[in-house]
Order: structure tokens, then sequence, then C-alpha cells
């Protein structure tokens, strides 16, 4: 349970999932923050005012899939590095997973990387698609994975160092 | 020789830079002592960004927060910072004694606020006393003001926001934190912290505390045991760890011995961890003329210090009659923010502890 471990279940996570007709037309933010917090940086970050809090600063980020454009600002101001973006768009097999990471080193544009689920759990080696710093003041990366659908929902961040080059 | 000084503040974190920074704003001049070498307070280890909203800086990382502060502040014409010097008293007369490069110096300030912060509190268990066992705010300076690699394996002890953003730090430093051990059945700190540590391979365990730690002649490892609803650890439940190091976040106590010693009102509130001088809606303690904002007046955050030094320092500024119509619209501004930053579930201690100190001063809280 969240509060004993630190990994939200399948019901927290439920709650803040977008459908999966928004999830195949393309690239959405998932706010994975499920504790009423004073605290909104995601909420100002959103160009598309597409992030809102009601009644307040306290209540927890709710993300209009509609409004989204899975642009990625959230995910890089999010203090609790807890936005993620999927796209589950594409015609292959494959998801793409953004997740934020303040680690080094970072791993470069086409490497692969070892995916970690939300208890640290190996899922497998993916692709890095992108990589894109979230800049000298903000110092966030944004690591862009290639990932099997089915683990679009899994994978949530990487094992540090050790990348391998890919083909 | 006692040098005279408009406004006196006592310490140079976020809760003293925004209290100079409101005063001086006004048009009071102001003078900050900090004890250590640098302005800047806890702020100068946060590497992590901070919550709360725009007007506390949100989103920003705290040691860039402060560092913006420290140097609008050392540039601001009205306001002088000195570094390394303790302030030792503040006597009856009004008279404020400090030491810098062993040298007393005396100071007779109009106003006086106090923004000492906080101590770290300590954990008793056999062996607590072997080399590598460190309060988790040691340990942060050494990684993030020092740049030294604290240890190789460590064990966090605290699952509060503190355990979690240091074990958090000490992973970017590239130590091996093995657990996070929590003596309460549930996380104190913000889960989102706790979730990020745990996607990369930290277990926390609530309902866990450490029995005793052992060694020879420094620490090679500790000793964890379950608890019951009680409290009480569960027989049969010892496992033995191995670590180098172990870090203790067991909290935060207000370092509020000046405002004992200048004849404070003072009550122990424990929502507000421990001792805490009584003040108004403007921040004033019982004593006429001293102010207290920030942790030293109940342990909170720093977004809260900032907004508790900008509301006394703007007092301040209203009693010395600078700026007065404006410095009062600040001083309203920033308590409804107060009234806001508190409004959430994880505000009930702090509203549940300040409600205590209203009715202890027979007045409404702020
Ligand atoms: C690991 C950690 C993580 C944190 N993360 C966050 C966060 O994400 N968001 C958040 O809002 N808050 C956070 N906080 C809390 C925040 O840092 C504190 O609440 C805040 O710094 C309190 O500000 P302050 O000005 O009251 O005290 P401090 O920052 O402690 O400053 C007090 C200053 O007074 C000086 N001083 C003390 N005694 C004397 C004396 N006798 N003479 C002269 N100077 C003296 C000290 O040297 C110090 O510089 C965190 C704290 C820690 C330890
Ligand atoms: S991804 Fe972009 S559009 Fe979507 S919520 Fe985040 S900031 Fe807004
Ligand atoms: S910025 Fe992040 S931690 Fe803060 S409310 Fe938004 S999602 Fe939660």
């Amino acid at each position: 349970m969240l509060i004993k471990d630190g990994i939200p279940t399948k019901e927290d996570l439920a709650a803040v999932l977008p459908s999966e007709e928004r999830l195949a037309k393309g690239p959405v933010a998932i706010t994975e923050c499920f504790q009423n917090i004073a605290c909104n940086p995601c909420v100002a970050a959103c160009p598309q005012h597409a992030i809102s809090m009601e009644p307040d600063i306290n209540a927890t980020p709710k993300v209009d899939p509609d409004k989204c454009i899975g642009c990625r600002l959230c995910v890089k101001a999010c203090p609790g590095l807890a936005i993620f973006v999927v796209d589950m768009s594409r015609p292959e097999d494959k998801a793409l997973v953004t997740i934020p990471f303040e680690f080094l080193p970072v791993p470069q544009k086409g490497q692969l990387v070892c995916g970690l689920n939300r208890a640290g759990e190996e899922q497998g080696w993916f692709k890095v698609t992108q990589a894109v710093s979230g800049g000298k003041k903000n110092m966030t990366w944004m690591l862009t994975l290639e990932v099997p659908k089915e683990l679009a929902m899994e994978v949530r961040n990487i094992k540090v160092g050790g990348y391998r080059d890919g083909e | 020789m006692i040098r005279d000084v408009e406004v006196l503040v006592i310490g140079g974190g976020p809760a003293g830079l925004c209290a100079a920074q409101a005063a001086a704003g006004a048009g009071a001049h102001v003078l900050i002592l900090e004890r250590d070498d640098v302005p800047g307070g806890q702020l100068v280890k946060q590497t992590h960004k901070f919550f709360g909203s725009e007007r506390q800086y949100a989103g920003d990382r705290g040691i860039f927060i402060g560092q913006m502060l420290v140097e609008e502040m050392t540039n601001h014409p009205n306001v002088e910072i000195m570094t390394d010097t303790t302030v030792l008293g503040i006597y009856e007369d009004g008279v404020v004694t400090a030491l810098k490069d062993e040298q007393h110096l005396k100071f007779r300030p109009k106003k006086i606020i106090v923004a000492t912060g906080a101590a770290e509190k300590f954990l008793t268990f056999p062996n607590n006393d072997l080399p590598g066992i460190y309060g988790a705010g040691a340990v942060q300076t050494l990684m993030n003001v020092g740049g030294v690699k604290p240890a190789d394996k460590v064990i966090m002890v605290g699952a509060g926001n503190i355990g979690l953003i240091v074990s958090y730090q000490m992973l970017q430093a590239g130590v091996d934190v093995v657990c996070v051990v929590e003596a309460a059945p549930n996380i104190g700190g913000f889960l989102v912290h706790a979730s990020k540590l745990r996607r990369a391979g930290v277990p926390i365990c609530t309902g866990w505390t450490v029995k005793e730690a052992y060694g020879d002649g420094k620490l090679e490892g500790v000793v964890l045991c379950r608890l019951d609803e009680k409290w009480q650890p569960i027989e049969g439940t010892e496992i033995k760890v191995a670590c180098d190091t172990l870090c203790l976040a067991v909290g935060l106590t207000p370092l509020a011995e000046l405002c004992w010693q200048a004849g404070c009102h003072m009550e122990f509130i424990r929502e507000l961890s421990g001792h805490v001088p009584v003040t108004d809606e403007n921040l004033m303690t019982s004593v006429e003329g001293i102010y207290a904002a920030g942790d030293v007046s109940g342990i909170e955050e720093a977004s809260s210090a900032m907004v508790e030094g900008r509301l006394a320092g703007y007092a301040v500024a209203v009693s010395l009659g600078y700026d007065v119509e404006r410095a009062q619209k600040e001083v309203e501004a920033a308590r409804a923010e107060l009234v806001e930053l508190r409004s959430g579930p994880m505000g009930g201690k702090i509203r549940a502890g300040l409600a205590k100190v209203a009715e202890k001063r027979g007045g409404a809280s702020c």
C-alpha cells in the first residue's frame, strides 16, 4: 500500500489513468500524485491549462486528457517526479514512456537501459528514443523509452549506469 | 562599544532572509547575523525541487532559492550580513551579544527577529555513539555542500520528508541505500518522495526500528526489529543488517534558547515539535519588539518559513513607521498565504499546534 511502502496500488492508478481510446490517440500526461499536499507547479507549467486542482492547492492534480497534448513540460516541473507521459498511438506493439530522471550518468539517445517498475524491479532492456535536459536551473532530464505496450503502465524508472549501446 | 541597529535578524536561513527582504524593502535598515560561514540556512544543501506555489518559488531547487535570496540581500543597500557570527544572548536591557572571530560584539537593536531554525533530534539505542552514526543533516551537508560521498552502504532511520529526501540524495551521490526504517505504521513524508525512492529499488520498512548497533571501533551493522501496534519490539523479529553508516532523520526541534533567555513566554507544543515562543498574529513574542519566524517557532517547511519571515519583516516595518500602508497590506497577504499553505491534511498538525499557541496567548491564531 502506498502509505506503507511507497508503491501505488492498482486502485490508486485506476483513478488517474486516461481511457484506452484517449491513450490510443497520442501522448498524454499521467500524474501519479495521490496525496493532498500544498503543491501546484504542474498546474502552473501546463501551457494548455490541462491540469487543474479543485478546490485549492492542497487538492491532487487532475489532467484533462482532451486538453493535454503530451508536451512534457509538467514532467520536468514536478518536484515530486510524479508525472509521466505515455504514448500508445504507434501502430507497432511499442509504446513510448517519458520519465523524469535526476541521476548521472544520463543515458544517450539510442542506448539501451534497464527499465524498472514502481517497486524498483527490473522489467527488461529498452531503447532511449529521446533524452532532453530540463535546463541549467531545472536540471531534471526527460527520458523517453520505447517499451512493449503491455509494459507501458509498468516501466517508471531506469537502473543508473551500465547502459548498452543499441544496434 | 555597543552598535545601534534598527532591525536585527538572528539567523540567515529562509525565514531570516525573507524577514530582511521585507523590512528593508519597506525602508528599514537591517543587520543579519549568521553563525555559519555562508548565509542560506538549510537551503544551502537542498538540491531538490521545492513544493508549494509560485509565490514560494515552487519547482525551483532549494539551493537556487537560497542563492537568489542571499544575492538580493547582499546587494541591498539597506542590508548588511555578518557571517561566522554566533548570537550568544539577548539581555533584559535589549542588548544582544555575539561572537565573531573570538571577539565579543554588542548590539542595541530597536527590533529583533529571531530566525534561528532548528536542531536535529537523536535516538537512544545501545552503541549509538559508534563512529558511522550521523544525523541526516550532517550527511546532507557533507554530500551537498562538501561534495564528499558520505558512505558506501547506509541505512536511513525515519521516513519523514528529511529521511526520504536525504536517502534519495545519497542515491544520487552513488551510495548504496539498503533501506529506510520507520517506526510508525505509515510513511510520514510526502508519498511522491517515497515512491521515487521505492522505484529506485529502496525498500521502505514501516513498523520497524533500530534495536542496536554493533561494530568494533566503528559501525559494522545494526539489528533491526519489528514493532507492534503499541510500538513495542516483537520478539523473534530481529535481523542483522550490515552497513557502514546509519543515518538518523527522526525529527527536528526548535532552536529557541535565545527566546528563553530573552524571557519570552515559552510553551511546549508537541505538534510544533518542542518548546516554542508564544507569538501573536504579527509573530511578535511576549517581549515587546522581539519577533520569531520560521522553524524556531514550530517545525514546518521552508515555504512557510519564508512567508513567516516576510510577515514578521513587514510587521516590524509597520511598527517602525516605514511604508505603513503597503507594509500592512503585505502583512495581511502573508497571513492569507500561510492559511492556504496550512489548509490541507498535511497542515493539520501545524494548525493544531498554532491553535494551542493562540489558546496560551488568549487570542486568535494567525
Ligand atoms: C533534508 C531537508 C529537506 C527539506 N526539504 C524541504 C522542502 O522540500 N520544502 C520545504 O519547504 N522545506 C524543506 N525543508 C525544511 C526547511 O529547510 C526548513 O523548514 C527551513 O529551512 C526553515 O527555515 P528557517 O529560516 O526557520 O531555519 P534554517 O534554515 O535552519 O536557518 C536558521 C539559520 O540560523 C542560524 N543560526 C542558528 N542559531 C544562530 C545563532 N545563535 N546565531 C546566529 N545564527 C544562528 C543557522 O546557522 C541557520 O543558518 C527541508 C529540511 C531538510 C533538513
Ligand atoms: S504534457 Fe504538456 S499539455 Fe499535457 S498536462 Fe503536461 S504540460 Fe500540459
Ligand atoms: S507538481 Fe507534482 S507533486 Fe506537485 S501537485 Fe503536481 S503532480 Fe503532485
